[in-house]
């Protein structure tokens, strides 16, 4: 468990001090995937090397497994180090070192014997499927086999917690999903701590347990994943949501949406995690005259549920016709808006 | 073209290849390792350092300033005193030497540091997370990691020290230099200084193809 408290961080600059973090109150449980999105200048980048020391906080505690890390000694901190993986937007391979060499060196940093060290860089590759790639250079892999690399050398040491900084935004879409997708295996596999800096809803989204919101240095908002999903509090935190959700809850594009559809009714249907995954919309329609045509939707999937919004047109009935049918959607608890 | 070449003493053409690459050899060894060390020292004591030391930087940083701005005809005159006293004579290879080292030593420092400079912070920072000591970075990293750009410029240096080696020869250090200048100019034996210069060039060509070689072999980037 890491459990971050009242950390306040100042950087006394010529321009003058910057709080980089005011006041961050945190607790993530072991095992789980903790996302810190915020947008760039939020103080996450910060944030996550006060969790590992690579920065000192001004003040606060940082309790690892209820051990103040901040008050450990050079030696035993770098000990502490060897059992903190991290990941970086831009890899940080060394270049002069082959594959298997750059998995090796923190396993030399740690003084590990050489036959233990070869058996482990094995396994490792394996684990981040890079079998053939053992002696090439860094300059030889794609941005994807880079990340991969980082991930099997944050590895090396067993460590309990992995600390990814914008792990995937150096990555495209189709490598940030299988990056993702190996992170949330290590994380099942390993039972691994991850705490992932983003700025990427969909990462978020995508492999997050709990997430924290941080704007200016504060922690804006603390939640599961789904619960901010659905009911973001802070502008900071909706604008994230809205980013990744299209503009459905956008005001000015229902009323263009009655423009574009003058004739029966717009209904908004909220989804929610309980419901979402079953086939409501279908059996509505099997026990309705009335035609439904989805105009627009958004539904997201996270890694525990799924939620969303369908906005469809009601056509063909009478006033009547429509309550019926809000009210079968209800029977089914969908949340309903008339537009 | 018989006549050209009868016209030049060839064992004393032979010696001073010699002594040019005695000179050049034993100056270069010594200026990289001294050089190398300072090189390291100052980069690490920067304020932004592993190992941030104000104060030791900036002496350090001022005496490299200092010799690199002599003049190196001018620090020969400098140095004659303690050359005297260390090597006990001031003609020679061996009395070359001293002043060799002293201008080219704080020179490759401040190329090692150059070369240190441009390594990638995020690599050290990856290194610094992973629990590696300053001497653990120092080795692991560090030096492998600028080893093409160390590389280089021993090469570069290695070039200017066969200039310096030239330069001392005029003032009594033997080698080609003084070749050229005490058959070539003094004596006006045009032979001698034509294929004193050629063997000259062929060294520093001869340096520069092996240093790029090696640096081809080793960069991996």
């Amino acid at each position: 468990m890491i459990e971050l408290k009242h950390i306040q961080k100042v950087f006394h600059t010529a321009k003058g001090d910057i709080h980089a973090c005011q006041d961050v109150n945190l607790t993530i449980q072991t095992g789980e995937i903790f996302g810190v999105i915020g947008y760039s200048g939020a103080g996450k980048s910060t944030l996550v090397r006060i969790i590992n020391q690579l920065e000192k906080q001004t003040s606060g505690e940082v309790i690892i497994d209820g051990e103040d890390i901040s008050l450990l000694n050079p030696k035993d901190l770098r000990k502490k180090r060897t059992k903190m993986g991290m990941i970086f937007q831009h890899f940080n391979l060394l270049w002069s070192r082959t594959v298997q060499k750059n998995i090796e060196l923190p396993l030399e940093i740690a003084g590990v014997d050489k036959e233990i060290r070869k058996k482990k860089t094995r396994e490792l590759i394996e684990l981040v499927g890079l079998q053939g790639r053992e002696n090439a250079y860094p300059s030889e892999l794609s941005g994807g086999q880079k990340q991969r690399v980082g991930i099997a050398r944050a590895l090396a040491n067993d460590p309990g917690i992995l600390l990814c900084d914008e792990a995937t935004s150096a990555l495209d879409p189709d490598t940030t999903e299988q990056i993702l997708d190996l992170l949330k295996d290590i994380n099942r596999k390993l039972g691994i701590t991850i705490v992932m800096i983003t700025h990427q809803m969909e990462v978020v989204q995508k492999i997050c347990h709990r997430v924290a919101v941080m704007s200016e240095g504060k922690v804006v908002e603390v939640g599961r994943v789904k619960d901010i999903f659905e009911h973001p509090q802070h502008t900071v935190t909706k604008r994230f949501v809205r980013d990744i959700s299209s503009k459905i809850d956008d005001d000015k594009q229902n009323e263009n949406l009655k423009t574009i559809y003058p004739d029966g009714i717009l209904l908004r249907l909220t989804f929610d995690e309980d419901i979402s995954r079953q086939p409501i919309v279908s059996r509505v329609m099997k026990e309705t005259t009335l035609d439904i045509s989805i105009v627009s939707g958004n539904l997201t999937n996270t890694i525990d549920s799924s939620f969303g919004v369908l906005i469809v047109n009601v056509l063909g009935g009478t006033k009547q016709d429509y309550d019926q049918i809000i009210q079968k959607f209800q029977d089914y608890h969908v949340i309903v808006e008339v537009i | 073209m018989s006549e050209f070449f009868s016209q030049i003493d060839w064992d004393a053409m032979i010696v001073a290849i010699q002594e040019t690459f005695i000179m050049t050899i034993i100056s270069l060894v010594i200026a990289v390792i001294l050089g190398f060390i300072l090189g390291i020292i100052l980069y690490i004591t920067k304020d932004d350092g592993l190992y941030p030391q104000k104060i030791v930087h900036r002496i350090l940083d001022f005496i490299v300033n200092l010799f690199r701005a002599i003049p190196f005809i001018i620090l020969i005159f400098l140095l004659l005193e303690i050359t005297l006293m260390t090597m006990g004579t001031m003609l020679g290879v061996k009395g070359a030497l001293p002043a060799l080292i002293v201008s080219s030593a704080p020179f490759y420092a401040r190329m090692c540091m150059i070369a240190l400079s441009e390594i990638d912070k995020g690599t050290i920072e990856a290194s610094k997370a992973m629990g590696a000591s300053n001497w653990q970075i120092i080795m692991k990293v560090l030096i492998p990691e600028a080893k093409p750009a160390l590389v280089s410029s021993i090469t570069v240096m290695g070039i200017s020290l066969v200039g310096y080696t030239a330069m001392a020869g005029c003032i009594g250090a033997g080698g080609l230099g003084n070749l050229a200048y005490m058959y070539g100019y003094v004596r006006q034996n045009m032979p001698v200084m034509y294929t004193a210069t050629f063997f000259v060039l062929v060294i520093v060509f001869m340096i520069q193809i092996i240093g790029d070689l090696i640096v081809k072999k080793i960069d991996k980037r």
